[in-house]
């Protein structure tokens, strides 16, 4: 088959950008969508211009690199699936799709496709976690949890952090992301004395990086790779509510 | 040259780790301060390590290429991590574990080494828990088990299929923790291209700026290597894209020595190739070999039938279906070690019994399983595994059985490592993948995660302080010292090479040619003659790469293109070392397979004249490295033919 590329091309990020068309023939349909973007690359390059730069690594979905807007849709129009796991099956012959980078003012393009998403590590490092240090934990049945916490707790962990919420929210809210983390720790007993410090702290890193705030639109959840629920952003709201309310 | 000097402690084995513990040197808290510590790579090893080492009080400096410490590709390990537990009271202990690892590695790891990773196994579980792991629980809320290759006891921890993920996010938060305390300074997007040495020992890194292009120069009091493996060296691999060998090989290159590099995993259930396009290769976690029953048809007409599309594989009738390796190793059935599956289904393609368009594939079947335990059980135990197989090939397992074939997974062999996971340049140190050090031949299902984690939690922390505590009166180095200078002139130079060739190949095709080489002559199996030729087409590939290159853009840019040119020129050189090693060899063993080596189509060890490590000196581009042996002394175990019959 055969594709027509409009792509976000952007020397760096000083610079202003714009979308550029290529056109990508003898494309196999099971080929993921990256793949195509390698096949066009090569292309670029036998043609001496500069390929397309973009973020991916381990192309099983799960690293949480790659990170491309496509027709309009963060990750493209499979729900519940990072971009390295689209396949051009998904797509027919001779369509013109449009590729973009994450658009949101907490992530800044670096070039092209490629932006800097060092925010949602500042946002860990303010909280997500649980402090214990290697050495002090004891046996590892000593902590009975509930099955069905553990698996909702699960449910949530599976965030890989690839901002595709970020992405897709008009108000460029990150609260998906940091719900998935808050939700996570506060299922489990071990996540219990650092609660509400968790909470405030994520929250107010989560604002100091410039993410929007959440209107409850609900794009987050469609468009999130893994599936994390809206229901996590509901409970980081009980417990940043909790938390701000004991800390006055 | 000296003898390699393990460093082994004395004393009977279940006690080394306690002796060496007890009799190793400190660092007071004051002076843990004043050490620098850099850590390269942020997967399992460096990033338990270098949390590890801030919470004790040193300085670290982390850095990795992805765009954050959270990507390294442990996070895509699937199946489960080992630790003898004996939660379910079925005879595991930690002398079985660590003799299951010894066995499984066909006889060709250390002993010492085994022992202290399967009684420090026991500790990683304890300290994921804490932290927050979301491992797979009963309904009593206590932790559940699956069992694995190459073992009779369930022992393996899991967190659905996404184990090395939760493993990982536990090591990163960890990690994250400490850059908030300020005791870690995070480097991400940057790539290590360059060791610096002075007065023999580690004492720095060069690393490139993805972002900016710039060379970057920083101390270290030690320097850490937890870079992961080379897989990639064969362009397809069921490694990241980003994987690479360059920080291993820089540091081979300033006189660490490379040990085994022929030891690589072929791992049997990955989903097969199916075009010139594809990057890389998708495995499919041996956890599926739990319930999953290998088979090919018994008449050759029957695989030629499926491959033409003329029969589906229900119409193959049970009587004709070979369940091969239930078929020759009954004790184990599919549950044998990843080697030995591996060969066995090259074995029955080879045959001519192939079920895949190419003839390169066999089947994974849980049609039974499905019927024993309904589907929602088996969905429920697969979790994101099966969506993810019928996302890549538009088939849905749960009604027709997935179509596999062995693919490159992981190295065995590493940087030569010591007991105290020093290598042979004072002062660095390689930890998880990167080293050669716990899994002989062959690495058993799940050992991976235990590995990274034992090095970077539980080992290092107080290895490293028998090093530095005679370090505590160096004061930091200015990086504008003269070695330096030479290492970043060195780094400078090559990148300017590559873009300076101006040739014709695209960086990709080079490395796509290498991978053909090694998959061909230095794969699942190997023989003298292919080994021999290999090694004249890698020189040949090396010279044409130097002269034929295409590199485009500038070295002060964001340039993926460039970073990779880098990876596949340590990949060439690499690449010749791995055939050199493989045809010293002369004997099977695990994942190396020579051909002229065979016993009824089983690995025939020869131990009289190979029961050692091959630690390989560099000497020079295309020159012929030094081979330094480090005799295995099996103190506390036989050494016998591996059964899993």
């Amino acid at each position: 088959m055969k594709v027509n590329l409009k792509i976000w091309r952007q020397k760096n990020a000083k610079t202003e950008g714009k979308m550029v068309d290529y056109t990508v023939d003898g494309v196999n349909p099971d080929m993921s969508f990256l793949e195509m973007i390698d096949v066009l690359n090569e292309q670029l390059v036998n043609k001496n211009e500069e390929p397309v730069a973009f973020d991916h690594d381990c192309r099983e979905g799960i690293c949480g690199m790659c990170s491309m807007y496509i027709n309009g849709r963060a990750h493209g129009p499979l729900h519940g699936t990072t971009t390295c796991q689209l396949y051009m099956r998904h797509f027919k012959d001779g369509e013109t799709i449009y590729v973009e980078p994450w658009r949101a003012k907490a992530f800044p393009v670096i070039k092209d496709l490629v932006v800097d998403r060092s925010g949602f590590d500042r946002i860990i490092a303010a909280g997500g976690f649980v402090s214990v240090n290697t050495g002090q934990a004891q046996d590892a049945n000593a902590i009975p949890v509930e099955k069905a916490d553990a698996e909702k707790a699960m449910d949530a962990a599976a965030c890989i952090g690839c901002g595709a919420c970020v992405a897709a929210c008009p108000n460029s809210a990150a609260m998906l992301f940091v719900s998935a983390k808050i939700s996570h720790l506060a299922l489990f007993p071990q996540g219990q004395p650092e609660r509400d410090l968790r909470a405030l702290n994520m929250v107010n890193q989560m604002d100091a990086e410039g993410f929007g705030n959440c209107t409850n639109i609900g794009a987050c959840e469609a468009e999130c790779p893994k599936e994390i629920k809206l229901t996590n952003i509901a409970r980081l709201n009980r417990d940043f509510l909790v938390a701000s309310l004991i800390s006055e | 040259m000296a003898e390699l000097n393990s460093k082994i402690p004395s004393g009977p084995l279940a006690d080394k780790w306690s002796n060496y513990k007890e009799h190793s040197k400190l660092v007071n808290p004051a002076n843990k301060r004043k050490l620098e510590i850099i850590v390269v790579g942020t997967g399992l090893a460096g990033a338990s390590a270098a949390a590890t080492l801030a919470e004790l009080g040193y300085q670290v400096k982390a850095f990795c290429f992805q765009d954050s410490p959270r990507r390294a590709h442990s996070i895509a390990a699937q199946g489960g991590i080992n630790a003898a537990k004996n939660y379910k009271n079925d005879g595991d202990s930690v002398y079985r574990l660590f003799y299951d690892t010894i066995k499984g590695g066909d006889f060709r790891a250390r002993e010492a080494n085994v022992y202290r990773l399967a009684d420090v196994s026991r500790n990683i579980i304890d300290q994921c828990v804490a932290q927050g792991v979301p491992f797979a629980r009963e309904y009593g809320g206590l932790l559940d088990n699956r069992s694995f290759g190459g073992a009779q006891v369930s022992r393996t921890f899991y967190a659905r299929g996404q184990t090395g993920q939760q493993l990982l996010l536990g090591a990163y938060q960890a990690l994250e923790r400490q850059v908030g305390l300020g005791n870690v300074k995070m480097y991400s997007r940057h790539e290590m291209v360059e060791l610096v040495t002075i007065e023999g020992k580690a004492r720095g890194i060069i690393a490139r700026n993805l972002v900016t292009g710039q060379l970057e120069r920083y101390f270290g009091h030690a320097v850490l290597l937890c870079t992961g493996g080379y897989g990639n060296v064969f362009y397809l691999s069921t490694n990241a894209m980003g994987s690479n060998v360059t920080a291993a090989w820089k540091a081979h290159k300033k006189g660490a020595y490379f040990a085994n590099p022929c030891y690589t995993q072929i791992h049997p259930t990955c989903i097969p190739v199916t075009g010139d396009y594809q990057s890389k290769l998708t495995l499919m976690s041996e956890s599926l070999r739990n319930d999953g029953r290998v088979w090919v048809p018994k008449s050759k007409e029957d695989a030629k039938a499926i491959r033409e599309g003329k029969k589906k594989p229900e119409d193959i009738k049970e009587e004709d279906r070979d369940y091969y390796l239930e078929r020759k190793y009954p004790s184990f059935g599919n549950l044998c070690p990843r080697d030995i599956a591996s060969r066995a289904a090259k074995e029955a393609c080879d045959d001519g019994r192939g079920i895949v368009p190419s003839g390169l594939g066999v089947f994974l079947d849980f049609s039974d399983a499905i019927k024993r335990l309904g589907v929602d059980v088996v969905k429920a135990r697969y979790g994101e595994l099966f969506p993810m197989y019928q996302n890549i090939t538009n088939e849905d397992p749960l009604k027709t059985p997935m179509k596999i074939y062995p693919a490159v997974h992981y190295t065995m062999g590493g940087i030569w490592v010591d007991y105290e996971l020093m290598t042979t340049v004072p002062g660095l140190y390689a930890l998880g993948e990167a080293n050669f050090s716990d899994h002989g031949a062959n690495r058993l299902g799940a050992s991976a995660l235990m590995q990274g984690l034992a090095d970077g939690y539980f080992v290092i922390p107080y290895t490293i302080a028998n090093y530095l505590s005679s370090e505590i009166f160096v004061k930091p180095i200015p990086t504008n010292h003269p070695a330096f200078n030479e290492a970043e002139k060195e780094a400078r130079e090559r990148m300017t090479q590559f873009l300076n060739a101006k040739g014709k190949t695209s960086v990709e095709e080079f490395h796509k040619r290498l991978g053909k080489i090694m998959w061909e002559y230095c794969g699942m199996a190997r023989n003298a003659e292919g080994l021999t030729k290999a090694r004249k087409l890698i020189q040949e590939l090396r010279e044409e790469f130097y002269k034929d290159v295409r590199v485009l853009g500038s070295i002060d840019e964001l340039n993926p293109d460039l970073d990779k040119a880098g990876r596949v020129a340590d990949f060439i050189e690499l690449g010749e070392l791995m055939v050199i090693d493989a045809l010293n060899r002369n004997e099977s063993c695990g994942g190396h397979f020579r051909e002229e080596y065979q016993l009824e189509g089983e690995a025939k060890r020869d131990d009289a004249n190979y029961a050692y490590v091959a630690a390989w000196e560099y000497k020079g581009v295309g020159a012929d490295p030094v081979l330094h042996k480090e005799e295995l002394k099996y103190e506390n175990i036989e050494l016998q033919v591996r059964s899993y019959k």
